[in-house]
């Protein structure tokens, strides 16, 4: 089935029961079963008792399989889906502060931000923070421009995804999936 | 009406119709052993040596009964040292209910006496667990907690109650336990995900697929592993599957009892440990329709290899086992018993008679009879005695032994730590086993180390009066680990040498415990029938030669046909 041994990044959505410990859980999965969480992002939704945990890893086409299936034998978890690259739209937030003292390395941070549609959150004699929402492609760029000036501290929020389109998270839910025919079954 | 949450935890373990709980108290577990105080006419309490022996106690219970087993600890150390018994439990999905209580509320996070995080070291290792701080959902929780453990593939589960819950009042009404599924957490859950507690519906066309690849294939294996006995009511459709086709058939360590081990159709334990007949056949079948199991390395020894020449088809209730371990080519999800039933309805006939011949060419070398005492006599004289008691075991080589020549003959006859090789497994196991099948013999087969790792609670089966048969195999040394020293470490005996204390008998006699030691197979019959007779417990010391091996045998990791002892 499952033969590809070609090792990509994948992106995993999770719709989880808004409960304490449900994080952890979801996050020692992975570390157990061998997998390293490349980044994650996990926050509430629309409704009140579900999170919604992005979750990208590095890995086979058979061990996504594989964390799928573990994935949705937890209690916790609603739905899982693998978000495709190109059927996705991905973004992360990058927060950097720049050394930017000289008038001219002002200007020049300033410019740059404005090419890459970086707000500046905060401005200080010494420093700009920038903030550029993007593709990874494009938060690398930015920050390897203004590497240069020098980086006083940099954070990401970890990729949050969605798919295009009209698809969601809930046609993952588990009733619907082949993980669930057997409603009336005897227990 | 208002009852306190220790009051509810009894009564909603009455709901699930327990009578029999393991456990040991403690300071934060004290109201709940308050409240037991009241219901001691209706729910037996067996106090253990240790929470480890209660643990296991439990899970043997559950295996051999098929009801789910249930276990209290108190906080911290109680805790704790449930986690062996509770890992043990989760690796061959049994069904355990773990309660335990947790400091206050107020005194949570704060290192408190007997405070750990039990709930966080138990999770990789419950197939749910909880920590109550409300108690107006305590019974809502342990409700959902014995459907989880018992439903799909069944598990262990762990529920933490922090001790301020056990005194708060709550409105309590009794359910009987049919309509839990259709009130609070456990209908909430039905809705979203009623897969968890179900077994999922089967697909017809994997079905037909399967019918397909039996029509077509002239040298079938089957290979049946704990699924099967861990299903409700598998074993007879089980047996007609195999026996319409004339299948062979190869078992895992788990699967013993889903054939009877005499049965011309069964080759034999599969692995590393596994028969001729079962790892060759291995290399050799066309199609090998794996159920219920999981492809252990203790089974497929070198998964790249495993059947490689076949197509595998495996079935199994958990979506997950598929092509974790071993590559298959087809699947079945659902619940061993309905596939069964399902694919028997429509079997074709086969003839299979010189595909079965080959396979049963194959026989294993004749055992050694000297005038010692042979591991293989001690098995054969309880099975000549006894052929229906149920055997727990320990873990090494007696555990191997023991499933290799005893022939099993119904689920939850052998009762051994499969999955995590628990030694000390075997004293708590063959207690709960008994005390859940007053009806039938127990005997617990045990090597001298395993033994003197829970030998503690003979204090249990002294004081409860459970009349066990303790078998102990005393060769002087950890046997099977030896056993790999003496193939692959050069002879070189690094800390596996017993030379040492107790003496067995004067041990047992400390626990007012009657015991023979035995060094021939006439004496150990002789001993044995004594046992069976006193209906009391008894241990059977059994001298051994140090350097008795388990064979066939293949090293980890080679293909399962390489033989390396033969």
């Amino acid at each position: 089935m499952n033969n590809s041994t070609e090792v990509k990044r994948h992106t995993i959505s999770v719709l989880v029961e808004n409960t304490p410990g449900v994080l952890s859980q979801i996050a020692r999965l992975f570390s157990r079963k061998g997998y390293n969480i490349e980044s994650l992002a996990s926050g509430p939704t629309d409704t009140p008792d579900a999170t919604r945990i992005t979750i990208e890893i590095m890995g086979s086409d058979a061990q996504l399989q594989q964390i799928i299936n573990q994935l949705q034998k937890l209690f916790c978890v609603y739905s899982v889906r693998c978000l495709n690259p190109q059927e996705s739209i991905r973004r992360e937030l990058v927060m950097i502060k720049v050394h930017a003292e000289e008038r001219s390395d002002r200007t020049e941070v300033i410019q740059l931000a404005d090419i890459f549609r970086a707000p500046i959150l905060d401005v200080s004699p010494t420093t700009l923070t920038l903030a550029v929402i993007g593709e990874e492609e494009k938060t690398k760029a930015l920050e390897e421009l203004v590497e240069p000036f020098g980086i006083l501290e940099l954070v990401r929020t970890g990729a949050v995804a969605l798919e295009r389109g009209q698809g969601t998270i809930q046609d993952q839910r588990k009733e619907t999936t082949e993980f669930n025919l057997g409603k009336r079954a005897h227990w | 009406m208002k009852l306190t949450g220790a009051q509810i935890i009894i009564e909603t373990l009455l709901e699930q119709k327990v009578d029999t709980i393991f456990g040991y108290p403690g300071g934060t577990i004290l109201n709940v052993y308050d409240a037991l105080y009241d219901y001691s006419n209706r729910i037996h309490h067996i106090l253990t040596a240790h929470e480890q022996g209660a643990a296991h106690a439990a899970d043997g219970y559950a295996r051999s009964t098929g009801k789910v087993g249930v276990c209290f600890a108190t906080s911290g150390p109680g805790a704790t040292n449930l986690v062996t018994g509770i890992a043990t439990a989760y690796m061959d999905s049994s069904p355990v209910v773990f309660i335990t209580c947790n400091v206050s509320e107020n005194l949570v996070g704060k290192d408190s006496f007997q405070e750990v995080d039990i709930t966080g070291i138990s999770m990789p290792i419950t197939k749910c667990n909880y920590l109550v701080k409300d108690v107006n959902q305590l019974a809502d929780v342990i409700r959902e907690g014995f459907a989880i453990a018992r439903s799909g593939r069944p598990g262990p589960v762990l529920i933490d109650i922090v001790k301020n819950v056990t005194a708060e009042y709550a409105e309590y009404e009794y359910l009987p336990m049919e309509v839990h599924g259709a009130h609070g957490r456990l209908a909430a859950m039905q809705r979203r995900a009623a897969h968890d507690l179900n077994a999922p519906q089967i697909n017809l066309d994997d079905i037909q697929t399967l019918l397909d690849l039996i029509r077509q294939s002239e040298r079938p294996l089957v290979l049946v592993g704990g699924g099967v006995i861990r299903s409700k009511g598998a074993v007879p459709a089980f047996r007609k599957f195999v026996e319409t086709l004339g299948v062979p058939t190869a078992t895992t360590v788990m699967g013993g009892g889903a054939l009877p081990g005499n049965h011309p159709l069964i080759t034999g334990m599969i692995g590393m440990h596994g028969s001729r007949a079962s790892n060759l056949a291995t290399g050799e079948c066309d199609l090998l329709i794996a159920i219920g199991c999981r492809f252990s390395d203790r089974v497929a020894t070198q998964p790249s290899s495993f059947a490689k020449q076949a197509t595998i088809v495996h079935i199994d209730i958990d979506r997950s086992e598929i092509d974790k371990n071993v590559q298959t080519d087809h699947h079945i999800i659902g619940d061993a018993c309905r596939v069964l039933e399902l694919l028997n309805q429509s079997l074709p006939a086969k003839d299979l008679a010189a595909w079965r011949e080959h396979v049963f060419s194959r026989k294993e070398p004749p055992l050694l009879s000297d005038g010692e005492l042979q591991p293989h006599e001690i098995l054969e004289t309880i099975q000549n005695i006894d052929g229906q008691a149920i055997i727990a075991t320990d873990v090494g080589q007696h555990q191997m032994w023991s499933a290799q020549y005893y022939h099993f003959s119904y689920p939850g006859q052998l009762i051994t730590s499969g999955g995590f090789g628990t030694m000390g497994f075997g004293m708590g196991a063959a207690m709960g086993a008994k005390l859940g099948n007053p009806d039938k013999r127990v005997v617990l087969c045990v090597g001298d180390g395993g033994f003197r790792m829970n030998c503690n609670e003979l204090a249990t089966v002294q004081h409860y009066n459970i009349p066990i048969i303790m078998v102990v195999f005393n060769n002087g040394t950890l046997g099977m680990v030896r056993q790999w020293q003496t193939l692959l470490y050069h002879k070189r005996y690094s800390q596996t040498t017993l030379d040492r204390g107790p003496d067995f008998q004067k041990l047992a006699a400390a626990y007012g415990i009657a015991s023979a030691r035995v060094a021939s197979q006439a004496e150990f019959e002789a001993a044995f029938r004594k046992a069976a007779d006193c209906g009391e417990p008894y241990l059977i010391e059994c001298m051994i030669e140090t350097d008795k091996t388990v064979h066939p045998m293949v090293s980890a990791g080679s293909p399962v046909t390489d033989l390396l002892l033969d």
